[in-house]
Parts: C-alpha cells; structure tokens; sequence
C-alpha cells in the first residue's frame, strides 16, 4: 500500500512499489490532468511536484513518493478552483493549441517562478527546454512566463 | 436587454407544433436547433435527442440550438486537434447570428451522418472526376473515390475547416437562424421583419420598443420556413470575424480539465488496458510467439496473438506493456527487398536514372523546355534528398473500446470519426448503427489520425475479451508502425539567360505529386517548365503530414531558386520579386517580410538570412530567418513570417498556427529523420526522433495582409513550407554551405 499526499489531500493505494506516479495518478486516482508522452523522460508532458520538485512523473516510481507530498495540475488552483496568474497568464497570451502538453509545462513554469520569481529568457530556455510542445507554442510560453512574473503586459483582449 | 419573463413561457410553447421539423426542430421543454439542408430533408427532428437532449434546449438547425438561459450552442462538425477550428467556427456562427459572445458555447458534434462536412468533401475530391485526392486515398483505401463514400465524409484536414464549413455552413446556419428568430418575432409582435434588428442575442423593434432575447422566441423560430441561402453580412457588418476573440477551448486547457481521448473514462465501466505490438510494416504476420515469460507477470489478463498484432491486456497500462516487452514475436518475412536507407534511396536513384532528362509523367508543364536548355547562357544542376518523417503528436495513439450484445463504443481521438465507424464495422461485423464513436480533444494529429486502425484493434481486443479496454500505444510503437511523410530524392536543372533570368526549369522527382500545385512553381514566371515523376517504391506507407507534399516540394523549390539566385549573382529576395511581377499578391507579402526583417541590413560576420515564399492550401506564406553560424553549428535568431489568406477570421489564433507551423517546419529541418534498418525504422522515441525544444527556437514575428477578394486561405499547414528553405538558405548565405539533403544537424556534429 503506497501513502503520500496528493494535492494537499492523503491517499493509499493499492500499487505496484515500481508502477509510475503518472499511471497510478491517472489509472488508480482518477486524475487525467497529468499526461503520458514518451514513457522515458524525454517529453515532460507527465511533470508533477514531488515535494516541490519538478519531477518527470512517467520515470518516477511511486515507492519514491511514500511519505511525500505529490502536486499535479488539478492541485495548483485556488481552492474555489480559480486559476493561479500563471494560468491566467496561459489564458491571456492564448497560450495553448492541441493542450496536451500545457499541463506537464505549466508545471515546469510554476516551479521556475518559485525559485525565481522574474526569470530572464535565458533562465526561462534552461528550466522549460526539458518539455517538448509539438504544436510549437514555445514563443507563447515564453511570454505567458514573462506575463505571469509581471515582466510584460497581458495581451488585450481585442473589443 | 429584456430577461425573459416567465409569463411569457407557456404561451409559446403551446404554439409550437411539430411541422417545423423540415427547417429546425424544438426540444422537449423548449428552445430551437437549427441546420442547414445542404442535403434533401434536413434531420433536425431525429438530430435533436442525440445534440440538445436537455430540458430547455432547443435545435433550430443542426448547428445551432438555444438555451432558456438564452445561450448559443454552435454544434460544430470539425474536430479540435490544436488548430482552434472549434471556437472559429463558432464565431462565425454567432457573427451572422448577432449572439452575445460571452454567452456562446461549442459542443462537438456527434458522429453521426448529418454533420457530414459536405463542402469539406468538395474540397478533397475533384469536383467533376469525383476521383479521390491523392493524398487521401492511400489512407482511406480509395474510400472517397465513389461520391456515396462522401456519406462517411465527417473529416478535419486540408487546412478546410473555416474556408469550406465555416464560409458555407456555420455562417449559414447563423443567419438562417437569425432568420427564423426575426420571422417569429415579426408574427408574435405584428410588426415588419425588416423593422426588427439584432443584437447580443437580442430581437429589438425600435418603433413599438419591444425586444426580447433569442431564448423567448427559440421554440417559435424552430416553426419557421428556414431560408437555405439567407443573405450573409458584408464585412463591413461584422462584429466578431476578424477580431481575435479568446479561444473557448483555452481555460480547460490550463487546469487539467480537457478531456483528450486518452483521458475517456466511460461511466460504469471498469476498464481493462492493453499495450499491443505490431510488425515493422503492414502486410506482415505473426509467425510465432512464445509469451511464457509475460504470463506469469503481475497484473496480466491475457495475451492475444491476433495475426497482424500481438496484445496484452492487463489491470494497468504499464503492467500491459512491460509484460509486452517481453513477448518474444517473430514475423513473417518481410515482402518487399527494401530493407534499409541506403535500399530506399537506391531505389529511388535507379528510378530517376532510368526516366533521364526526358522521362517519367509529366505531371506540369509550359513552354518548349528542350528549346530554352538549348539557347540559355548558363545550366545549374542539383538534386535534393529528404528522409522519411513521423507526426508523433504528444498524445500517444489510443482508443478505448466496449464491445457487447452486438454492441460497440469507442472513444478515441479521430480525424475522421465516421471513416472510423465504417473501419469498425468492417472489422468487428457490427453493423454502423450499432457503433457510436466518441470523439473527444485531440492531443496533436497533424495527419497522423486520418487512419482507424489502432481503434479497430482496440474493438479486436474488447471483442476477443469480452472486457471494456483502453489500448494505448507506447511511443515507441507510434514512431515505427504508423503511417510517414515520404521520403524522397528531387532533381533539378535550370537554364538562365545572360543576364540570369530562369528560362529554362526541369524537375524530376520519385514520390508523388499532390496536392498537384505542391510541385510546380507555379507563383514565378518562368517561361518553360516541366515538372516529371519517376515512380519508385516505398517501404513505408504514406502519410498526409501537415501540408502533405508541399513539405518537401516547399523544400526542393525553393531550395533551388535560390541556388538560381546566387548562380545569376544577385540577391535572392530582388530575384524572386523579379519572378512575381504577374503575382501581385505573392509579390506583396514577400515585400512586406523583406521589410519587417530589414532584409538587407548589414549583419555581423558568421550572422545570415534567408529567404523563402510558398503557396500552400490558399495561402501565401513569405518567412526570413536568421541564423548565427558563427560556432560553426547553426543557431536560429530570428523568424519573420508574412502571410496573405485573402481574410483572416481570427487574427491571433491565425498567428499561432502560423507560429506552430513554422517550428513544425523548423524541427523536421533541423532533426527529423527515419532510417530504416532490416526492413523497419530505426528511431523509437524523442532521444532520437528528436524535437525543436524552447531553447532552440527563434524568436517569431508573424504579420498578416487581409488581401480579401479572394477565397479564404488555411492556417493550420501553410506556416510550415517556407520553413526549411528558409532556414538553409540562410545557412548559404552564412556559411557558403549549400545542403541538398534533410536534416541539418546531422551535418553539423
């Protein structure tokens, strides 16, 4: 039976020790928010915080979350489920076209903005290189990251 | 705006009836869905419990039904894959139908035979031959090539989907519906329809100062006559075409809320998964298995040798597929004895050799070639050479699949939902009707779903177990067993004058030629042209990737034209502008990125642009980029991207394709590559099919030219072709290294 805490909630689950946190998050606990890419840590689609940490969840055995504390995508927004500024962000620079990969990059961004909170683009390339997004929206990140750290302005909307 | 008052409720319902199921159709508890007939008899009456089963809901054609709470619901027949088809079409509709914007949702339309996109389907087979595109039939087995097939015609591609159903359905929907809403209004109100506007999903008679929402009169406008050809607004009318309205689809892609097909949890269904396995290529077999060891793993069900693939079923998908790692599968020999790159390219080689400077079909032509070889001052030669190339979009290949008591379910991720439903009935012998094909987001396709295998080997496994399953593919098996953009080799000669005019231009090259335009360079003036095809074998099968052959013939074309350019000693943007001078349009936007990116602009030693403009699915696209050579490897700086697609309905969603397009383009360029040794593909994953990463890609500038007067472009494909040329050109002019063959980094380790 694996524990940790998923979301700021406790969980036990009945698991393979070496299954994937992304399979047992997605299969055993319901939540699709996090997604399969590549299965080898290539393509960061899968990325969750394990204690904080940007981890690549479909390379991670969920025996290394015993006791530990997992955030995915459903565990950033308020509570009421309003979205954070960097989701908004995402929203007002019309970040995303397929989607898939948003997740597992809005992951990987909110980590950066914590340990620094207004990255140049150079430290923005170095912390999202690790997530690939097929439909190419890399220019849209960039600025949603400078948005959401106030370094720009949101795009208006147009009336 | 007036609410709508409850008084007023019962009275309207009590005069509907059921004859206006000709034009639109009224729900239990009210409300109006509306369609356009484009054929005999239009289905709203039957449409209406599968797309508006709510109380208070109303269809007033296929397209569109009303709420009470007087929201709009566009009913939108493409499927969402990234390209914002959905949100765009329903700004379309909601244009014509003057409905309040904020209050305006989009519900995907159900496979199901009425919401066949007829105009679509125009599109892709000629419209006198009825004969198949090309492109389409290889992946559909010839299934357009007979216009009764256009029945199963629900299919998103060819950058179509706001040009053919959002110019000839969604916008008609909107205003036959606005239509019908005035005429109900008009009758209850004893007032001309002519003296009744709209707005913001509102009726207003000025004169008497009634008004009412849409919601009041939806029941009652289902009962009017439906206009099938209803005057649409001039653009000066409109209020949300052209404007960048927020996509709808965008928040629940932020939160983890989208559901992608992969994500399909059917309610009440305890799932089983399965990982599945199948040979190098198609056509062959499953000659022997020993799956002793997979058994005995944790958590496996069963394991099928089912011919053409072999699959685990188990409790999860990653038990399923480690216990597939370890099935011993042997195939049946290969068919073909092409079993390596350097066996493709030879073949291809041996083909070009034998059609000659003369040979192969021609597949375009103009003036007298031979005669201008003859009488020009300087001949320039090159052949070009691309590998063959896998979609991989992010959501891996998928399908969840319930077959039971002749019953069958599927929820996957589809280009082409009823195309699947056809594949499903073939393949289990469960008739259509009893199939239903649940088509959720896509997470990326660019082509790559226009086939229905893997969901017809998902309904084999629930078939064969008798459990509910979601069959998922690894990485892996996506990037070797799918279907491919070919791979190909391109030869070029040109005669120039004396003063380096191209007069002379002769292409040969092995792999196809469709769409038909994509070959021929048709946007310059050349006086004598032939464009020949020396067919050769493929080993893999074809794919339609995003923009088909112009990604190659993009490549090749432009390519060569700027070899011209350097061989004639002039600057490659002032020669091809010379060869557009009976193309303003093409003429136009290749001026406006050669300003954007002050193309002649002194740069420092080792820095370089260059330069490329192609034509793709109706829209013109010029780009520059800028590439550091000065580590003796290429970095791209920056990317400027000029396009004309006549009218751009979205403005920033356009520009984001345009933005994807262009990194799809770039990635293929700088990575994309299959080898093929002993007969199947070498490359498994991104850590060798590798893809431009964020700090690769250059910073993007894209600017639009509303040139209108023209048929409505793409968006989805024409932001890749100039991509690749553009980039190699620039490494030219950086470097002096002219690279004939794909990709580029290869040649720069």
């Amino acid at each position: 039976m694996a524990k940790f805490i998923l979301n700021g909630e406790p969980v036990e689950v009945d698991a393979d020790p070496a299954m994937p946190i992304l399979w047992v998050v997605r299969e055993k606990l319901g939540l699709s928010g996090t997604k399969f890419g590549c299965g080898i840590a290539q393509c960061g689609a899968c990325t969750v915080h394990l204690d904080g940490q940007p981890v690549r969840s479909c390379s991670t055995p969920v025996s290394a979350a015993e006791g530990s504390e997992i955030t995915t995508i459903e565990g950033i927004a308020g509570a009421g489920g309003e979205l954070t500024v960097l989701q908004e962000a995402w929203v007002s620079e019309q970040v995303p076209q397929c989607g898939y990969c948003q997740s597992g990059q809005i992951m990987s961004a909110a980590a950066l903005l914590r340990d620094n909170p207004t990255p140049s683009d150079e430290d923005i390339d170095a912390a999202m290189s690790g997530n690939i997004c097929r439909c190419g929206t890399y220019t849209r990140i960039r600025r949603a990251i400078k948005v959401a750290s106030g370094q720009l302005e949101a795009r208006a909307e147009e009336a | 705006m007036n609410e709508m008052s409850s008084d007023k409720k019962p009275s309207r319902l009590a005069k509907w009836s059921r004859r206006g199921f000709i034009g639109a159709g009224v729900l239990a508890g009210g409300g109006l869905l509306i369609g356009v007939a484009v054929r005999p008899g239009n289905p709203v009456g039957t449409l209406a419990p599968k797309v508006a089963p709510s109380e208070g809901e109303q269809l007033i054609n296929s397209w569109v039904k009303i709420g009470l709470d007087n929201v709009v619901t566009a009913i939108v027949p493409h499927c969402e894959m990234g390209q914002g088809a959905h949100s765009v079409l329903a700004q379309m509709l909601a244009d014509e139908l003057d409905a309040d914007w904020n209050k305006v949702k989009v519900m995907q339309a159900p496979a199901d035979g009425s919401y066949v996109v007829t105009d679509t389907a125009r599109m892709f087979v000629a419209p006198f031959t009825l004969n198949a595109a090309d492109w389409i039939e290889p992946t559909w087995n010839g299934l357009f090539t007979q216009v009764a097939k256009l029945a199963d015609a629900m299919i998103t591609g060819g950058s179509s989907s706001i040009r053919t159903t959002g110019q000839g359905q969604m916008r008609v929907a909107g205003a036959a519906a606005r239509q019908m809403l005035i005429g109900a209004a008009a009758e209850d109100w004893g007032v001309p329809a002519s003296e009744i506007e709209t707005r913001d999903s509102t009726l207003i008679h000025a004169a008497s100062g009634k008004s009412a929402t849409y919601a009041e009169f939806a029941t009652a406008a289902a009962e009017q006559p439906m206009d099938q050809t209803p005057k649409l607004k001039d653009p000066s009318q409109y209020r949300l075409i052209g404007k960048s309205k927020p996509r709808t689809d965008i928040p629940s892609k932020v939160n983890g809320t989208a559901e992608f097909g992969i994500d399909a949890a059917p309610d009440g269904l305890a799932l089983s998964y399965a990982a599945t396995v199948r040979p190098p290529v198609p056509g062959r077999r499953v000659e022997s298995m020993d799956a002793s060891e997979a058994k005995a793993m944790n958590g496996v069900l069963q394991i099928l040798n089912m011919g053409d693939f072999v699959a685990v079923v188990a409790d999860s998908y990653w038990q399923a597929q480690q216990a597939l790692n370890r099935v011993k599968v042997t195939w049946t020999a290969p068919e073909s004895a092409i079993l390596t790159t350097e066996g493709q390219f030879a073949s291809y080689t041996r083909a070009l050799d034998d059609a000659g400077a003369t040979g192969g079909k021609e597949a375009a032509g103009k003036g007298d070639v031979v005669a201008a070889f003859e009488s020009a001052a300087t001949t320039i030669e090159a052949e070009y050479k691309v590998p063959y190339l896998a979609h991989a979009p992010m959501e891996p290949i998928n399908c969840t699949a319930y077959v039971r008591d002749g019953k069958c379910d599927v929820w996957t991720s589809t280009q082409v939902p009823l195309m699947v439903r056809s594949a499903l009935s073939e393949g289990t012998g469960i008739a259509k009707d009893n199939i239903t094909v649940h088509h959720p987001f896509l997470g990326g396709s660019f082509g790559r779903r226009l086939e229905a295998v893997y969901a017809v080997m998902a309904a084999r496994i629930a078939q064969a177990t008798g459990f509910p399953i979601k069959s998922i593919w690894s990485r892996e098996e996506d990037t070797q067993k799918a279907l491919y953009r070919p791979s190909d080799i391109s030869r070029f000669r040109a005669g120039l004058d004396e003063r380096g005019a191209l007069i002379a231009y002769d292409n040969v090259f092995t792999q196809r030629d469709e769409p038909a335009e994509a070959s021929v360079p048709g946007i310059y003036s050349i006086p004598n042209t032939k464009v020949r095809v020396a067919e050769a074998e493929a080993l893999l099968p074809f794919a339609a990737w995003r923009s088909v052959d112009h990604s190659q013939h993009g490549w090749f074309i432009e390519s060569f034209i700027d070899e011209a350019a350097h061989a004639a000693g002039q600057d490659p943007y002032e020669y091809r502008l010379a060869m557009l001078k009976d193309a303003p349009r093409h003429a136009a936007v290749l001026k406006r990125v050669a300003e954007i990116s002050d193309w002649s602009a002194p740069l420092p030693e080792g820095t370089a642009k260059g330069i490329a403009i192609v034509e793709s699915f109706g829209t013109i696209v010029a780009q520059v980029i800028e590439v550091d050579m000065g580590s003796g490897k290429p970095k791209m700086l920056n990317a400027w991207a000029v396009c004309d697609a006549g009218f751009v309905v979205n403005p920033d969603g356009f520009k984001n394709q345009i933005e994807g397009g262009l990194v799809f383009g770039l990635t293929a360029a700088m990575y994309g590559e299959l080898d093929l040794v002993d007969g199947g593909i070498k490359q498994s994953n991104f850590h060798d099919y590798k893809m431009l990463r964020m700090d690769e890609t250059p910073h993007i500038m894209v600017d639009i030219i509303n040139s209108g007067d023209v048929p409505i472009g793409g968006a989805g494909e024409p932001g890749l072709p100039p991509a690749a040329p553009a980039l190699t050109n620039a490494i030219f002019a950086a470097s002096g290294q002219r690279l004939r063959e794909l990709p580029i980094a290869k040649q720069f380790v």
